[in-house]
């Protein structure tokens, strides 16, 4: 895996360095990309000087090197196709700026559309007024940097995805910054791939969305402001950490959902003014650490059978619900979590509450069974049927407890996605 | 009526009750901002306590300036001055001054911990408007009570009550009754059922414009689209203005008829 980078280095190197070099501009001898793609022996690197070329589909079958200088446009007409479809393994486009793919209710349509290839990398582009940004199909090894997907897409049967990534393994997305698709990265059966400090915010239906996927992992990345926030669903060994979750907030948000997910790490995450921190669906064995949930409608949200998972060292501030819980307890575990609802008291100083904390409140178990008694929050009388549950409970359940509630909360630092 | 009105507050002014209401409110006021500098996490922890003790505040308040003033009443209405001038002025009076109690006693620490400068202005604003008309309602609705019990303890114990009944049993047999009746569709009849609260009503008016209204889930939609809309405002403001008009009216019916 060390030997990666290099190998990935002189990939890319060596081709400029022994290939031809074609210049594309709209004045030269050649002023159509496909032109030059099509003169271009294999590892040739064509340059495309600054400018708007009108060109659709523009096929590239042929290892090569496109390179964008000074950001040329390439315009796709409002056509129904790709304005890039590459079959071609070891390749790279650069430096572009896309805009005009035309929608299609029934046929995927990408800036750059790129199937059946290995050992590529896109980066540095720009990307408006675009139906899907990237497709990848049936890829391995690929590099996703730096490129920037905006869309305005107002609702969810006519937009596209920002990065869409299907049958894949070892794919690398990184410093991307998708706002205003459907959902900004999409996930379906991709394998051992990593998707770092991104930004997606203000998608219509999901930051990022996760199918199928497993042992991937994504950090510091920031999801801000999408229609339903983060979805995860029926992957396994997959490691998030470092992320932030905030904003995220409507009738239908969450931070995270997690469905169907196995063998997870969540760690020293941020989830701050989401409806629902993370949604947590037939998980199970994840461990919850170090995680600042804050002001939340609720922090966690369990609708489903969910066996051993462990939460420890996290905080839980301000939120209306920490917890709300509709199934049995299934030997999940709370430890040392900070509650900031937690008046309990700590007589020998180590730090810890010397009375357990029991998350779940009557109140969040009635709205639980009746979700229009939500309107009742904040009322005298729940106070009160609160108070009198923590004193005896009876309805909540009683296994539910955080025997070691912190009573400091744990130090987390902010997560900057830039490093 | 604006004499009535000047002496009633002069005679306030010059009792330590509103001292100590003023002062409970400032004191109040700088410790939530002591301990949470946010103010937007202030103004909700504010809510909770206006929502609940505001109306308690008033309607032990109105009681007991009723029977503590009834000496003077009885000499005023000796004079010949129109009864509802002597109890509108009272009433008003009474109001006036606990609703400046808790506008200054409010203002000055947020105002000093820069509320001007943040954007949650509208929302303290708000807080304030519902804590003035939940003070003159339940003025209104005390001196209702006092003014039909000659029996001191008889109407402090009414009103209580009535504080009771408004603030927490209310709730829970709203509750229940949305218990019982899940099964049917229940936004209507949730929102119609606050209205028939000022208590309910201001809390929700205050918390769709904070924090719960995405939680609420399909109520929440039927309610921010009520409440959330300058009509809704506008209705739940006139509803809470009908609150204080009504009572103010019997107020002044009881007042014509009884025999003093």
């Amino acid at each position: 895996m060390r030997a990666f980078p290099l190998f990935f280095f002189l990939l890319c190197v060596v081709p400029a360095l022994w290939g031809n070099h074609i210049t594309v501009c709209p004045s030269c001898h050649i002023h159509s990309i496909q032109a030059a793609v099509d003169q271009a022996r294999p590892h040739d690197t064509v340059f495309v000087m600054q400018g708007t070329y009108i060109e659709s589909p523009i096929r590239i079958l042929k290892p090569l090197h496109l390179i964008g200088q000074m950001n040329p446009t390439l315009d796709g007409g409002g056509k129904k196709q790709s304005i890039f479809a590459v079959q071609t393994d070891s390749f790279s486009i650069d430096g572009f700026h896309f805009t005009n793919v035309g929608l299609s209710y029934t046929s995927e349509i990408a800036a750059i559309f790129v199937a059946n290839s290995k050992h590529f990398t896109l980066s540095n582009n720009q990307m408006d007024h675009v139906f899907y940004g990237i497709i990848l199909q049936h890829v391995k090894y690929g590099h996703l940097l730096h490129n920037t997907v905006e869309g305005k897409a107002i609702d969810e049967t006519s937009s596209g995805n920002g990065i869409h990534i299907w049958k894949a393994s070892h794919i690398h997305v990184e410093d991307n910054h998708i706002s205003g698709m459907r959902d900004g990265i999409y996930f379906e059966f991709v394998n051992k791939s990593k998707i770092l400090r991104n930004t997606s915010q203000n998608n219509v239906r999901y930051g990022l969305h996760f199918m199928f996927s497993n042992h991937d992992e994504y950090h510091h990345n920031e999801f801000r402001n999408n229609g339903a926030g983060v979805a995860v669903m029926f992957s396994k060994f997959i490691k998030m950490h470092h992320n932030i979750f905030h904003y995220n907030w409507g009738t239908a948000s969450y931070g995270l959902l997690l469905k169907e997910i196995n063998d997870a790490d969540i760690k020293w995450n941020h989830f701050v003014q989401n409806t629902i921190g993370i949604n947590i669906d037939g998980c199970n064995r994840i461990t919850y650490e170090n995680n600042d949930f804050v002001r939340n409608g609720w922090a966690l949200r369990f609708t489903g059978g969910c066996y051993t998972n462990v939460f420890k060292n996290n905080n839980f501030m301000y939120n209306a619900f920490d917890l709300s819980y509709n199934s049995r307890v299934n030997n999940n575990l709370f430890n040392s979590n900070y509650w900031s609802e937690y008046n309990g008291y700590d007589l020998d100083k180590d730090g810890v509450g010397d009375v357990p904390y029991r998350p779940v409140k009557l109140f969040s178990y009635i709205v639980n069974k009746t979700p229009e008694t939500l309107v009742l929050l904040r009322s005298l009388f729940v106070d009160i049927i609160n108070f009198s549950e923590k004193v005896s409970p009876v309805f909540t359940p009683d296994q539910l407890v955080d025997k070691s509630p912190l009573l400091k909360p744990v130090p987390i630092p902010p997560t900057p996605n830039k490093m | 009526m604006l004499k009535i009105l000047k002496y009633s507050i002069y005679d306030l002014l010059r009792s330590r009750w509103s001292y100590i209401y003023f002062i409970f409110y400032l004191i109040l006021g700088f410790v939530l901002l002591f301990l949470n500098t946010d103010i937007d996490k202030a103004i909700i922890t504010l809510l909770n306590i206006i929502i609940v003790l505001t109306p308690l505040i008033g309607t032990i308040f109105g009681v007991m300036y009723y029977y503590n003033s009834r000496e003077f009443t009885e000499l005023l209405l000796a004079q010949p001055i129109k009864r509802k001038n002597i109890f509108l002025g009272q009433y008003i009076g009474v109001s006036l001054s606990l609703s400046l109690s808790l506008l200054i006693g409010l203002g000055i620490p947020f105002v000093l911990y820069g509320l001007f400068k943040s954007a949650s202005i509208f929302d303290f604003v708000l807080l304030i408007v519902v804590g003035t008309f939940l003070n003159f309602i339940f003025v209104a609705l005390a001196y209702n009570i006092a003014l039909r019990t000659e029996n001191k303890i008889k109407g402090f114990g009414f009103a209580i009550l009535m504080w009771l009944m408004f603030a927490v049993i209310y709730d829970g047999v709203f509750m229940i009754s949305l218990f019982i009746f899940n099964e049917y569709p229940l936004d209507k009849f949730a929102l119609i059922a606050t209205m028939f609260n000022p208590i309910d009503l201001s809390r929700i008016l205050i918390l769709l414009k904070l924090d719960i209204s995405a939680l609420l889930g399909y109520t929440g939609a039927v309610f921010q689209k009520f409440f959330g809309t300058s009509f809704g405002l506008l209705i739940s403001l006139s509803v809470l203005t009908l609150w204080v008009l009504l009572p103010v009216w019997s107020i002044m019916h009881i007042s014509g008829k009884k025999d003093f």
